[in-house]
C-alpha cells in the first residue's frame, strides 16, 4: 500500500494552518471547512498544489480524494501557478449575444495563449467564465482583484490587456 | 398492515415494505427492469443516476428512476410502457456511443453489454467523444479502463461508502467529469488498498481483475465454473466464490456472508495464486541422510535435493510414525510434541490434538494461538467464563461508542474494519488507544497515542475515572460480578493525573474517553495483539475486561468485548482442543469429568497434566527434553520469538516431521516432509471470530501427489496404533459433535444448506446466539470477576545501548510468515521485500534516506531491512513485520513470557538501529 504519510517539509505554514483551524468552529464538521481551507491556500500561493491539498486533508481528517473533489469541481482553483493577474471574460448569455466569445477569442490571440492559459511573462492569466453577474457591462470582464472592464470591444481588450500587464491593482 | 404501501405494478395490486424502491418491488415480483448504477447487493445506496431503471408513473409528466423512487399508495407503475422502454433504450444509445464497440470491449459479458443485449440495443446513432481515456495499467491487481466508463459512481460508493477507503473520486465536473484515484494519481501510485470492491462493483469493464486480461486490456479468461467457500487469510470469516478455469483459480468475489456482506480484502480477492505457485510440495520428501543440520541452515524450496529426497507417501508415512514411536516408546509420552494449526480445519484441528494425546500420550499439543490471544483468553476464561466473543464485530452498527485498542483492523481484520467504518459514517463516537497511528485514527474522535508499554496505567486510570466520577453501572455491578472492592481498591492510586506523565497522555483526555465510554448507550471493544502480546497481557485483557463490567456494557446490543482473532481458524481450532491445558470445548485435562468423557470417546487413557505450551516446548526441545515433534501446518522458524534459539531447537530434534505446503523455515530442519492441501483444496468447517461455525468447499484436486490433511494425520495415527477410519471430513465433525456442547444444534448437514451457524446454538432450528451473557456468566457462581491488574513494565525498556523501542506485526498484504502470501503474485508485487518502518524524524537524525538500508540489532540478533518513512510511528519506535524470511522480525524479539498466558511480548523490546552501506 502506498504510504499515506505526507512528505516533509510541510508546504502549509503553521499561521496557514491556523488560519484553517479558526474556521473549525463554525461547522459541526471539519469536512466543511474544505472550501474555506482551499480560499486560504489559494489565496496564499494563487493556486492549490497536491501536496497542499494533502496536508488539508490530513489538518480536515478527511481524504485526499476529497479535498481533490471539492477542488477539480470548481474551476476556480487552478493546480499549477497562474498569472499575476487573472482575468476572466464572461461568456455566458447576456455577454455573448453582445460579442463575449468573440472578445475572448481575441484577447487569448493577442496574448498569444490558450483559453485558461498564463503569458510566458507570467503577468496575465486569461480564461473564460460562464457569468460574473455584471451584465450591465456585457461584454463583461473581472480581473481577480476585482476591477470589473466593459461594455468591451476590441479597442476596450486592448485597453484592458495594457493596464492588467502592469500589474495588480495596489492594495488601499 | 399499515405500514405497507399498496400500489399497481403493471396491473397487478403488490405491496412495498417500508424503504423499498418501485425496483425492489418490481425484482420481487420476478419483473426485470434493467440497472447499471444501481447494486441489489446489500450496503450500496440507490442514487438514480444512470437512467436506464425508468418506469411510467400514471399521472406523472417525467419517466422515474425506479431504483430510488418510492412507491405512494395507489400509484401506476408500468415499467415496459412503450414511453419507458422507448426512453430505456435511447439512454443505453446514448451510453453506448463512448463504448469501443462490443467486438472490442474490455469486457463483452459485462453488464452493461447483457443489458444493452436484452435491451436490443445494439449500436448507438451518438457521435462518440473525441477524446478518448488512457488504459491504467499502474496496479499488479486491477486494470483500468475508463474509455469503458459511465460514470454511475458505483465505484465510488463502493470505495467511499462501502470500504470506506476514500481513494476512488468523483473529479471535475459535468462533462469534464472523471473517476480519479486520490489526486488523478494512477491506480498503483494511489493510496489505493486493492480491495477490489470497485471492481465487483463495476457494470462496465472499465475496472477488472488484471489477472484475466490480455495486454491490449481485453478479458480473454472466463470461468468455467464455480465453488462457494470461505477466505484463508485473518479470522473475519468472508465468505467467497471461487472461479475456476480448468484446475486453475481464475478470480474471488466476494459472497454475502453474514460476516462480510459481499466485501473482501487484497488477500482474499486476489491473494489466492499461491495454491499454483511452483515451490508447492507435490511429493513426500525424507531428508538426507548427508544432510547437515543447523540453526542457521536455509534451504532453497526450489532446489531441496542437496537436502532431500523423494519418496513414496508409504515410506514416508511409516518414516514419520515410526521414528515419533521411537521416540514415545523409548523416552516417554513427554518427548514428543506438536503443534497443529489455526489455518487447517476444525476437523483437522480435531484430530491432530487427538492424536498427541492419544497417540503421543501426553497433552503437549499447542499451536499459534498461543503466540496472538492466548492472553486475551486467559483473562476472558478467568474473567467471564467464556473465552470467546461476547459479540460479533458488526455488532458496532447498533454501537454509540466503538473502542479500538492495540489493534490495527484495516491491516489486519480490513473488511471488520468496513464495518467500524461505516458505523463511525453513520454517527458512532471511535476512540483509538495506539501508540501507532493507523488508518482509522483519521475516523476517531480520540486517538491516544500513548507510551508504548504503559497499557495498564491508562486502562486504570480509565478504570478510576468511572468509578471516582460515579460513572459506573451500580446495578449491573451488583447483579452480575464479584470482586468490585478489589478493583476500587486497586485503581484508587491510578487517577488520571497521576498516570497521565506515565503514559503520555493529558488527565483532561483520559478523563473525557472514561466519561465518553462510560456513559454512551452502548460501548463496544475491539482489541488485538497490541493488547495481548505484552508481558503484561493477561493484565491488559483483565482491565478491558473490567471496563465493560463496570458500566455494563455488555450483552446487550451494540454493546460487548470482542478479541479480533488474527486467523481464519484460529477460534475454531482452539475450540477444537489445539490447547495443552485444555480438552476440546476447554475443558480442563484435569477435570476427572471431561477426562472420563474423551476417555469413552477416544477408548485410551489420557493424561491428565497440562503440556507445555509452543515457547516452552521450544526451551524443552533446545534442552533435550523433548526429541520429537510433529508440525502441522505451522512456521515457528519464524512465528516464534528469538528465533536464532527457536531454529536451534528445531534442528536439535531427533525426528521433526512437517506437513505443509511449502518448504517453509520449519521444514528445513524436518526429518519427513508430507505434502499437504491448500485452503481451496479442502473440505471442512471453520470458526470466525466471532463464534460463526462456517463450510469451506473444496474447488481443487491437491497438485501432484500433495494428500488431504485430515488423511496424513489418519495415516500417521493408524501408524501409531490408533484405529482409525474416518472417510470424510463429516464423520470427524460428527464425533466432535460428542465431545463438544458448543456444537450442539450445529450438523453438517446444516453447515451444507445454511453455509454458517453461530455457536452457542439451542438446536438444529434455531439460529445461534450472537449476543452473549445478556442475564449472567458461564462462571461457577454465574457472576463475572473483576481482577485488578498492577503496573508490570515491559520486560527489556530501552537504555544506551538499545535505544529504541522495537515492535512487530503485519502488512496488510501479507499475513502470518508470509509462506503463502509472499508466493501470492499480486500481494508480493504490492510488498515485495523487508521494511522497517521509522517516524520521519528518526530516519533524519539516523541518516538513513527513505528506502535505504539500515541495521536493527537487539540483543537476540540483527536485520536488515529497508527502511520507510512513516509518520504513524511514533518517534523512538521502529515497526518490522514478521513476514520476511531474509529479514525475519523475530530474530529479534524478546521470548519474555506473559505468567498467564504463556504469550511472548513481541511487541516490545530495545533496539539499536545503524545505517547500513
Amino acid at each position: 500500500m502506498a504510504s499515506a504519510t505526507t512528505a516533509e517539509p510541510r508546504m502549509l505554514s503553521e499561521t496557514i494552518q491556523e488560519k484553517i483551524r479558526a474556521y473549525f468552529p463554525r461547522y459541526p464538521d471539519k469536512r466543511a471547512v474544505c472550501l474555506p481551507a482551499l480560499h486560504i491556500v489559494h489565496e496564499h500561493f494563487r493556486c492549490v498544489p497536491l501536496q497542499a491539498m494533502a496536508e488539508i486533508a490530513e489538518l480536515l481528517e478527511i481524504a485526499p480524494a476529497d479535498v481533490h473533489d471539492t477542488m477539480s469541481f470548481y474551476g476556480f482553483f487552478p493546480q499549477a501557478p497562474i498569472g499575476d493577474v487573472r482575468v476572466w471574460i464572461c461568456r455566458s448569455i447576456s455577454c455573448a449575444i453582445r460579442g463575449g466569445d468573440e472578445m475572448v477569442d481575441y484577447a487569448c490571440q493577442k496574448m498569444r495563449v490558450a483559453p485558461g492559459g498564463t503569458t510566458i511573462d507570467g503577468k496575465l492569466t486569461v480564461e473564460f467564465a460562464e457569468c460574473l453577474g455584471i451584465c450591465d457591462h456585457a461584454p463583461a470582464a473581472l480581473a481577480d482583484d476585482g476591477r470589473i472592464f466593459g461594455p468591451l470591444d476590441k479597442a476596450g481588450v486592448d485597453a484592458m490587456l495594457n493596464e492588467l500587464q502592469r500589474g495588480p491593482k495596489p492594495a488601499e | 398492515m399499515s405500514d405497507r404501501i399498496a400500489f399497481q405494478l403493471d396491473g397487478r395490486e403488490v405491496e412495498a415494505l417500508p424503504e423499498e424502491s418501485i425496483w425492489d418491488v418490481a425484482r420481487r415480483h420476478g419483473v426485470v427492469i434493467p440497472h447499471l448504477c444501481h447494486s441489489a447487493g446489500p450496503d450500496y445506496r440507490p442514487d438514480g443516476n444512470c437512467r436506464v431503471c425508468m418506469v411510467e408513473i400514471e399521472g406523472e409528466r417525467v419517466l422515474a428512476a425506479s431504483c430510488i423512487r418510492r412507491p405512494s399508495h395507489g400509484m401506476k407503475v408500468h415499467t415496459c410502457s412503450l414511453r419507458a422502454e422507448s426512453a430505456r433504450a435511447v439512454v443505453m444509445e446514448l451510453l453506448l456511443a463512448d463504448q469501443p464497440p462490443k467486438a472490442t470491449a474490455h469486457d463483452p459479458n459485462s453488464r452493461l453489454w447483457r443489458w444493452a443485449e436484452t435491451m436490443g440495443v445494439h449500436s448507438s446513432r451518438f457521435p462518440a467523444r473525441k477524446k478518448v481515456p488512457c488504459p491504467d495499467r499502474s496496479h499488479p491487481a486491477m486494470a483500468v479502463h475508463l474509455d469503458a466508463c459511465i460514470h454511475c459512481g458505483l465505484c465510488v460508493r463502493a470505495c467511499r461508502e462501502v470500504q470506506v477507503n476514500e481513494v476512488i473520486g468523483m473529479a471535475r465536473r459535468g462533462h469534464h467529469s472523471k473517476i480519479v484515484f486520490d489526486f488523478d494519481d494512477p491506480m498503483g501510485a494511489s493510496t489505493c488498498v486493492a480491495c477490489g470492491e470497485c471492481v465487483q462493483a463495476c457494470p462496465t469493464g472499465a475496472l477488472m481483475p488484471a489477472t484475466v486480461m490480455d495486454d491490449s486490456g481485453l478479458k480473454v479468461l472466463e470461468p468455467d465454473r464455480k465453488v462457494e467457500s470461505l477466505c484463508p487469510y485473518c479470522g473475519v470469516g468472508c465468505q467467497l466464490t471461487y472461479e475456476l478455469r480448468g484446475d486453475k483459480l481464475l478470480t474471488v468475489q466476494g459472497r454475502d456472508g453474514p460476516a462480510n456482506r459481499n466485501r473482501l480484502c487484497v488477500k482474499g480477492r486476489f491473494g489466492f495464486d499461491y495454491v499454483h505457485h511452483p515451490h508447492r510440495l507435490k511429493k513426500p520428501l525424507i531428508r538426507r541422510p548427508d544432510a547437515p543440520k543447523g540453526p542457521d541452515l536455509v534451504v532453497d524450496p526450489h532446489r531441496p535435493w542437496d537436502h532431500f529426497r523423494e519418496a513414496t507417501w508409504e515410506e514416508a508415512l511409516n518414516a514419520a510414525a515410526s521414528g515419533l514411536k521411537r521416540i514415545r516408546d523409548q523416552h516417554g509420552p513427554n518427548a514428543l510434541a506438536g503443534f497443529g494449526s489455526a489455518k487447517g480445519s476444525n476437523e483437522e484441528a480435531y484430530l491432530f490434538q487427538k492424536l498427541v494425546r492419544c497417540g503421543f500420550g501426553s497433552n503437549n499439543v499447542d499451536h499459534c494461538t498461543r503466540l496472538c490471544h492466548a492472553s486475551s483468553v486467559a483473562a476472558l476464561l478467568e474473567g467471564i467464563g467464556s473465552g470467546a466473543v461476547t459479540a460479533p464485530f458488526a455488532a458496532c452498527a447498533e454501537s454509540d461508542v466503538i473502542v479500538v485498542i492495540g489493534a490495527n483492523p484495516t491491516v489486519n481484520h480490513p473488511v471488520a474494519a468496513t464495518f467500524i467504518k461505516n458505523a463511525v459514517k453513520r454517527g458512532a463516537t471511535l476512540i483509538v488507544i495506539d501508540p501507532r497511528g493507523q488508518a482509522l485514527s483519521r475516523h476517531a474522535r480520540y486517538h491516544l497515542r500513548f507510551r508504548p508499554g504503559t497499557d495498564v496505567p491508562l486502562l486504570n486510570a480509565l478504570i478510576h475515572t468511572i468509578i471516582a466520577e460515579d460513572l459506573y453501572d451500580p446495578s449491573y455491578i451488583d447483579s452480575h460480578t464479584e470482586g468490585y472492592e478489589d478493583l476500587r481498591a486497586k485503581v484508587a492510586a491510578f487517577s488520571p493525573e497521576a498516570m497521565a506523565p506515565l503514559c503520555g497522555i493529558e488527565a483532561r483526555v483520559l478523563r473525557e474517553v472514561a466519561r465518553t465510554y462510560a456513559l454512551s448507550r452502548a460501548s463496544i471493544i475491539f482489541w488485538g495483539m497490541g493488547i495481548s502480546q505484552h508481558v503484561h497481557g493477561t493484565d491488559n485483557a483483565r482491565c478491558l475486561i473490567a471496563l465493560a463490567l463496570l458500566t455494563g456494557q455488555v450483552g446487550r446490543p451494540g454493546a460487548g468485548l470482542h478479541p479480533l482473532r488474527g486467523q481464519n481458524n484460529v477460534q475454531g481450532a482452539s475450540d477444537a482442543g489445539l490447547i495443552p491445558m485444555v480438552f476440546p470445548d476447554y475443558r480442563p485435562v484435569g477435570d476427572p469429568a471431561a477426562r472420563a468423557l474423551h476417555e469413552r470417546l477416544w477408548g485410551r487413557t489420557l493424561d491428565p497434566t497440562p503440556g507445555l505450551t509452543v515457547v516452552e516446548i521450544m526451551h524443552a526441545a533446545l534442552a533435550g527434553r523433548v526429541r520429537g515433534m510433529y508440525v502441522q501446518g505451522e512456521n515457528p522458524a519464524m512465528s516464534d520469538p528469538d528465533l536464532h534459539h527457536a531454529r536451534a531447537a528445531l534442528a536439535k530434534l531427533e525426528h521433526l516431521v512437517v506437513q505443509d505446503l511449502f518448504l517453509t523455515e520449519t521444514a528445513f530442519h524436518a526429518d519427513v516432509v508430507l505434502p499437504a492441501s491448500a485452503f481451496p483444496e479442502k473440505t471442512g468447517t471453520f470458526t470466525n471470530t466471532d463464534r460463526r461455525v462456517q463450510l469451506g468447499r473444496q474447488a481443487l484436486e491437491p497438485p501432484g501427489d500433495a494428500r488431504q490433511d485430515w488423511w496424513i494425520i489418519q495415516e500417521v495415527a493408524r501408524r501409531m496404533g490408533l484405529d482409525w477410519h474416518y472417510q470424510h471430513p463429516r464423520d470427524v465433525f460428527a464425533e466432535m459433535r460428542h465431545s463438544m456442547v458448543s456444537l450442539n444444534g450445529i450438523t453438517w448437514e446444516r453447515l451444507e444448506r445454511e453455509g454458517a451457524v453461530t455457536y452457542p446454538c439451542d438446536g438444529e432450528d434455531q439460529a445461534g446466539h450472537e449476543l452473549l451473557f445478556a442475564d449472567g456468566f458461564p462462571t461457577r457462581s454465574g457472576r463475572a470477576r473483576f481482577v485488578p491488574a498492577d503496573v508490570l513494565p515491559p520486560d527489556e525498556l530501552p537504555d544506551a545501548d538499545y535505544p529504541m523501542v522495537l515492535t512487530t506485526g503485519r502488512l496488510l498484504e501479507h499475513w502470518h510468515t508470509g509462506a503463502m502470501t509472499r508466493r501470492a503474485t499480486v500481494l508480493d508485487a504490492i510488498e515485495p521485500g523487508p521494511i522497517a518502518h521509522l517516524h520521519p524524524s528518526d530516519l533524519k537524525r539516523l541518516g538513513i534516506e527513505p528506502g535505504g538500508r539500515l541495521s536493527i540489532e537487539t540483543r537476540r540478533g540483527a536485520i536488515q531491512p529497508r527502511a520507510r518513512a512513516d509518520r504513524d510511528v511514533p518517534p523512538g519506535m521502529v515497526f518490522v513485520p514478521f513476514c520476511f524470511a531474509e529479514s525475519a522480525a523475530n530474530l529479534l524479539t524478546n521470548p519474555a513470557l506473559d505468567p498467564f498466558g504463556k504469550i511472548p511480548e513481541f511487541k516490545f523490546c530495545a533496539a539499536r538501529l545503524t545505517p547500513c552501506d
